[in-house]
């Protein structure tokens, strides 16, 4: 975790008491939530341009322990609250999506899929 | 109540109503997690009630979800009042939507509802009468273990 702050230099929006000895399975990268809820695997973080209540509701349905919004977007205070209630910590990174999952993939984070 | 019925409860739902969009998926999601129900059938449900739930905020004006736990199985009835769906067949192929922008930047509208709540359910049925709603029936199996 240590890891993702760093290569995306995220900054922690919520729920930085959860990040603490926590391990991805994975990351998964979608704005549809219909793929995150078809395709991503238990455990993986979660990094997305949309910033509504849906992706934290989708995170917490398909058990995706964190979410990152890229492009330096920020969730409104309703969907902070709801995710910190749902104990889904919320980060932000400044890079566009291809960026952070290219950082991510050239430091060997591979697919948050199973093979 | 049949004598086999562990646990019903019931939720309305409002068309359009995005704000709480999931709230019914999450609230089912807790009350299965008290009851000690295994997590990978509470993950296939809870995908299956959110995407439910999205279908009708999106396209019904309104519904009501009943959910029944039996020893054997975790079942959903989500019966819409709503303009009902024309072509069902059209509707369950994978891409296939009639969703308008402001569905696609919540994140859905993409056609994969209905795929989705099948693929995350071991029975599955839908019956629709145009102009007057659609009644889904999904259930996930308790025997699978995780």
């Amino acid at each position: 975790m240590a890891d993702l702050l760093e290569l995306l230099r995220c900054e922690v929006i919520s729920g930085s008491n959860q990040l603490d000895g926590f391990e991805p399975t994975g990351f998964f990268a979608a704005d549809l939530m219909s793929d995150v809820l078809a395709f991503a695997h238990p455990g993986n973080v979660l990094l997305t341009g949309l910033t509504s209540l849906q992706a934290v509701h989708a995170a917490d349905v398909a058990e995706l322990p964190a979410i990152v919004f890229v492009d330096g977007k920020r969730p409104k205070d309703d969907v902070r609250e709801k995710a910190e209630r749902r104990g889904i910590p919320l980060l932000a990174t400044r890079f566009d999506m291809f960026e952070a999952c290219g950082r991510l993939y050239e430091a060997g984070h591979v697919a948050g899929r199973k093979p | 109540m049949s004598p086999d019925v562990l646990y019903r409860e019931s939720f309305a739902v409002e068309g359009n109503d995005f704000e709480h969009g999931g709230n019914v998926a999450t609230a089912i999601k807790a009350t299965l997690r008290e009851l000690g129900i295994a997590s990978g059938a509470i993950r296939r449900l809870s995908i299956a009630n959110f995407e439910a739930e999205m279908n009708v905020i999106m396209y019904a004006r309104r519904a009501e979800f009943v959910f029944t736990i039996t020893p054997e199985l975790i079942s959903v009835v989500v019966a819409d009042e709503g303009p009902g769906i024309p072509d069902i067949d059209w509707a369950m192929q994978e891409g296939h939507s009639t969703a308008t922008p402001e569905m696609r930047e919540r994140g859905f509208g993409a056609g994969l509802g209905l795929p989705n709540i099948r693929k995350n359910s071991d029975e599955f049925a839908i019956e629709s009468i145009v102009g007057s709603g659609t009644t889904l029936r999904y259930a996930v199996r308790l025997d699978q273990g995780a």
